[in-house]
């Protein structure tokens, strides 16, 4: 049988802020190339997990390793060439108000690889193509983009740099049912196209079973389920099953 | 006993602000020092505080060489002294008020406008996308406006300065019936060196306070559109007040 070597892995991570903990002893392995969605309620630390494996938050105790890497023991040069074969699809898009789409899409080949403005448009373009938009989008301000389009734009943003590990932070939210199903094909294609593993944090069950080959769920601040989407309909566990049927544990 | 531990917490708050500031200044003088480097956001910001602020600094030391020449000329006329009206406007101008107002003036437009900017890209997530994008955000964002802010801000006194010198000119001449060649005489006769070392030290200073201060308080801002608010005023205020402290410090070094 063949070992599945981990890209990210996640040993006793705890943090809190102030009194209040959201972590307490996280553990969690992602293998290369697989897609996994870390599903939970609000205030539940989904966030705050991607955080930290971005090195965006330090953790209070724990280890936390991208590619058999310590990240808590990286120095700023090394974490953000870490950070290169890293893709992040932020909630909102977060993209750069004050450029053009196509310069935010090619906003690492620009500045960080110095690609030339001509070669680094043309990828965008590509890249724009790729999760669906044309090419007109690209000289676009991201004030003109509605929620779906920012969606793409950031989804373009994420891939543009052909990473190894994409995060997706909440990629439906705020979205009508048809554009969260454009969305999830997107994200399930793109991953495919680039043999990425990724992860997806959603509360949203469909785009869960949609996009995952595992799910993991997390509670009280730690994983307290772990199976394949298709596990789901029948989890063995009231917690999930409560949140699959969305009704409350009172 | 209550007292006490408020003013314990207040001083602790207060050192761990001034601690967490000079390390923030110690990373971008760092990241001047380290490349890559990002000239065309140092132009960018060159013209941004130089250019865009030269009307409203202009504005107002035009209007202050006049009031100064004006209210310098019914002080000395009691002790028959006008003819120092020429010296007393180019000292205050070139040493005290071009480099103050141009200050204030810049503190207010471009300390407001950085940390509007950069507390909205805090908020909206944009910052952690150039952390997640492999862009180092000091290199990227504080490092070259400070720098641009150190660099154009003595050029900006010196306009001023002779804006200001001007707006007595002026007023000396049309008003007060000076003759303007002995008044051009006087100034050029009154000016040292020295006045202009002032002012060029001046206006560094006050421009790495100023972009430091809405770099700052950018960067650290939390909670939304309120906290950006905050963080506005922050900037301008505690931008104005250092300005007119450390005017004090160098005016007393160059006494």
């Amino acid at each position: 049988m063949v070992k599945r070597e981990p890209a990210i892995e996640l040993k006793n991570v705890y943090k809190s802020f102030g009194s209040k903990y959201v972590l307490r002893g996280l553990d969690l392995t992602i293998y290369k190339g697989e897609s996994v969605v870390l599903l939970g309620q609000s205030g539940m630390g989904k966030s705050v997990s991607i955080r930290l494996m971005l090195g965006l938050m330090d953790a209070d105790s724990g280890s936390i390793k991208i590619n058999g890497n310590e990240i808590t023991d990286f120095s700023e040069e090394e974490f953000y060439q870490n950070n290169r074969k890293i893709g992040m699809l932020f909630q909102n898009g977060a993209l750069f108000d004050s450029m053009t789409v196509w310069e935010n899409i090619a906003f690492s080949l620009l500045n960080v690889k110095k690609i030339n403005p001509e070669e680094a448009r043309k990828i965008a373009i590509e890249k724009l193509a790729d999760v669906g938009l044309p090419a007109k989008v690209a000289n676009m301000m991201p004030s003109e983009l509605s929620g779906g389009m920012r969606k793409r734009v950031g989804l373009a943003r994420a891939i543009a740099d052909n990473p190894e590990i994409i995060f997706f932070d909440e990629p439906t939210t705020g979205l009508d049912p048809i554009m969260s199903d454009v969305i999830n094909n997107l994200i399930v294609r793109c991953v495919k196209q680039l043999g990425a593993t990724a992860l997806t944090i959603t509360h949203d069950i469909h785009s869960a079973k949609k996009i995952a080959d595992r799910i993991v769920m997390l509670y009280d601040g730690k994983i307290i389920w772990d199976g394949k989407p298709e596990d789901l309909s029948h989890p063995n566990n009231d917690y999930v099953e409560h949140f699959v049927k969305g009704i409350s544990l009172d | 006993m209550e007292m006490v531990r408020k003013i314990g917490t207040l001083g602790i708050d207060f050192l761990k602000s001034v601690f967490k500031f000079f390390y923030f200044l110690m990373q971008t003088i760092h990241n001047w020092f380290t490349p890559p480097y990002y000239p065309k956001i140092f132009f960018k910001n060159v013209i941004e505080i130089g250019f865009y602020s030269l009307p409203v600094v202009a504005l107002t030391a035009l209007f202050a060489g006049m009031v100064l020449a004006l209210q310098s000329y019914s002080g000395f006329s009691s002790f028959s002294a006008e003819g120092a009206v020429a010296t007393v406007v180019e000292i205050a101008i070139t040493r005290e008020l071009g480099p103050v107002f141009a200050g204030l003036m810049v503190a207010g437009r471009i300390g407001a406008t950085m940390a509007a900017s950069i507390g909205t890209m805090k908020v909206t997530e944009q910052i952690d996308a150039l952390k997640t994008l492999s862009m180092n955000p000091f290199k990227y964002i504080v490092s070259p406006r400070v720098l641009a802010g150190i660099c154009i801000m003595p050029v900006l006194v010196l306009i001023a300065d002779i804006i200001g010198i001007f707006g007595g000119f002026i007023v000396s001449v049309n008003e007060l019936g000076f003759n303007p060649f002995v008044y051009i005489k006087d100034t050029y006769n009154s000016m040292k060196t020295i006045d202009a070392v002032v002012g060029i030290a001046k206006g560094a200073t006050f421009g790495a306070i100023i972009t430091s201060m809405g770099c700052y308080y950018g960067y650290y801002t939390e909670g939304g559109a309120d906290g950006v608010g905050k963080s506005t005023t922050n900037a301008v205020v505690y931008s104005s007040i250092l300005i007119l402290i450390s005017n004090y410090i160098l005016t007393a070094i160059f006494f």
